[in-house]
């Protein structure tokens, strides 16, 4: 009896001694969470039920905020219809641009690393730079598509500075800087079984059929990550469109983080931003959702049982 | 007779179909193949031009910035815009707050936080350990507006603002990416070796520094190498925390200077300045790129991959 009883008590003992060691190690983490994350989280809710402009203490106000930005906000529409056209269209045309220049990268190609390296590139460019480069090969008189066009007598494109073209014009760019889902994407396709092809091939297919029936499914997985990382990155889309455009041209390019950021910092609308921003996150977490329920029917998981 | 060459006559044109067919295939492999690398040569022209054209565009004076069709190649180049642009404007003050005062800060206290955290969440065992990890997994989710406005107000009561600190500190609690990261990584370190070390009365702290962290080093250099290149290229960050301008970091005065020169209207060497700056600016991360290619790559698919 004695002899459980201390053997059980040594246990609990090292359990606890483990539990603090632990919570030792990753207390770093664990300070950041509930300072960093949590406390921000709880605080964005409540304010995002109050007036609080920093110079006076929050004034409760209910479901204000909310109410207001989905019915009396008169920008409110408009960045939401650009926000969903610009996420809508430069996640899967970012996806399928970046898959295709993978595939061709896969191929038998000449000095691979070196195109690979290449196409990576503008992904780790600084945006500022990204941004300072395209002002100036975007601008309509002296940048250097217009004045090639200019030189061979034919009229120019305003990209940036029409509200028609601002937007695709961004996407774009955004195509431009697929660097990351490229390199993912290529890891995937390395790791299609050579055996599958080979299979095909005796069957007759073609390069076509292979791509599509073996190529596309087997990466089916890692679209759908490059997919969710280009809807989430879309929805917050913010340095690019804040330097290149400002929002504008007559707020065309007036996406949502740009819209949420002018609340907090420019008006100081600290209320009406966290309820933005809670908005935001429901939008994502719904998408994300979604995609995810949608990837049962398109995703081929090739370790699972059918 | 007459069947015998028959059947040899039938069996000739077998194999010239064949032997044909053999000349189709390998002539469209040989089309396939140089369409293929046309497209690629293609590609890599919109990739290269445009950071072409922004070091062409930085040797320029007025003369060869307004011009139609442009000047692809500058002459005579004006070298002396890159000292003349990076002086004049203070540029090694903003070079030195990004390194000094935010890049190497941060990289540091992202790589030793992440690597102490991703220990306690591979190598030990101790009850609660995989819920906590799941929820420092789930944070990532959080988008970054959630929590920007309580934080502001936080750094703005503890009077870090127009200093490095709301940047800096944080860091210092290690980042849910890079945790997930390294603990991928020690996770393939076999268990024994770490038995082995507690036999011989190694404390925990001595088998993370002695053991674990030497042989996780590419994965650390993975962790310091992406977070010195986001602290380099961040805009976001400073520009919440950071309005004064001695403080600037180069993403913030790369944008100002374009204000100024545009200030002016179209003031002369406004374009030439500008890519001149830019141009620094790409520059380490280019020979950083080129350095650690590999390294990089790798960090790439396996941050993507193993997710």
């Amino acid at each position: 009896m004695s002899v459980t009883l201390s053997k059980r008590h040594r246990k609990s003992a090292a359990r606890r001694r483990n539990l603090l060691l632990g919570l030792l190690f990753i207390s770093p983490w664990l300070i950041g969470f509930l300072a960093f994350t949590l406390y921000p989280l709880i605080a964005s809710f409540y304010y995002s039920f109050t007036r609080y402009d920093l110079l006076s203490n929050p004034v409760f106000l209910g479901l204000r905020n909310f109410v207001d930005i989905f019915t009396e906000d008169p920008h409110f529409g408009q960045v939401m219809y650009n926000t969903v056209y610009y996420v809508g269209l430069s996640a899967p045309l970012g996806v399928i641009a970046a898959f295709l220049m993978a595939s061709l990268l896969n191929t038998r190609i000449v000095g691979r690393s070196a195109f690979r390296a290449l196409f990576f590139f503008p992904a780790i460019v600084p945006a500022v730079v990204t941004a300072m480069v395209w002002a100036f090969l975007l601008n309509v008189q002296y940048g250097a598509i217009n004045a090639t066009l200019q030189g061979l007598g034919l009229s120019t494109i305003p990209f940036l500075s029409s509200p028609r073209l601002a937007k695709p014009s961004l996407i774009l760019i955004h195509m431009w800087a697929q660097g990351n889902a490229i390199v993912i994407f290529l890891a995937s396709l390395q790791d299609v079984p050579r055996s599958l092809y080979e299979a095909a091939t005796v069957d007759g297919a073609n390069a076509w059929h292979k791509f599509w029936h073996i190529t596309v499914p087997m990466c089916t997985p890692v679209i759908l990550f490059n997919l969710i990382m280009g809807f989430i990155g879309g929805f917050q889309n913010f340095t690019l469109p804040w330097l290149l455009t400002q929002g504008g041209p007559n707020q065309a390019t007036e996406f949502y983080s740009l819209f949420l950021y002018r609340n907090a910092f420019s008006y100081f609308r600290m209320g009406k931003a966290s309820a933005l921003a809670w908005i935001l996150f429901v939008i994502i977490v719904i998408f994300t959702v979604a995609l995810f329920r949608s990837s049962a029917r398109w995703v081929y998981y090739s370790g699972a049982e059918e | 007779m007459g069947t015998k060459a028959q059947v040899s006559s039938s069996s000739t044109a077998v194999t010239l179909e064949k032997r044909e067919r053999a000349h189709v295939r390998s002539v469209t492999a040989l089309i396939g193949a140089v369409l293929r690398h046309l497209l690629l040569i293609i590609l890599a022209l919109s990739f290269f031009l445009p950071f072409y054209w922004m070091a062409s565009s930085a040797l320029k004076d007025d003369s060869q910035v307004y011009t139609i069709p442009p000047v692809w190649i500058p002459n005579p180049a004006h070298w002396n815009n890159f000292p003349d642009a990076w002086l004049q404007y203070n540029f090694n003050r903003y070079m030195v707050n990004t390194v000094v005062r935010y890049a190497l800060p941060v990289t540091l206290g992202t790589t030793l936080a992440s690597a102490l955290v991703a220990y306690g969440f591979s190598r030990l065992h101790w009850p609660g350990r995989d819920v906590l990890f799941f929820i420092c997994l789930m944070t990532m989710m959080i988008p970054f507006q959630v929590t920007m406005v309580p934080l502001f107000i936080v750094f703005k009561h503890l009077d870090w603002l127009n200093s490095y600190l709301p940047l800096v500190i944080p860091s210092f609690c290690g980042s849910p990416y890079f945790i997930f990261m390294l603990r991928q990584f020690f996770m393939t370190i076999p268990q024994e070796i770490s038995d082995a070390a507690r036999i011989d009365g190694a404390s925990e702290f001595g088998i993370l520094f002695r053991i674990i962290l030497p042989l996780a080093r590419p994965a650390l250099t993975v962790v310091a190498l992406f977070q010195f290149m986001w602290a380099w290229n961040d805009y976001l960050g400073p520009l919440i925390y950071i309005n004064k301008e001695a403080l600037y970091p180069l993403a913030l005065a790369i944008n100002q200077l374009r204000s100024i020169l545009a200030g002016v209207g179209i003031s002369p060497l406004a374009y030439p300045y500008l890519m001149a700056v830019s141009t620094v600016a790409t520059i380490p991360i280019l020979i950083g790129f080129f350095f650690t290619q590999r390294t990089f790559i790798e960090g790439i698919s396996l941050t993507g991959m193993k997710g």
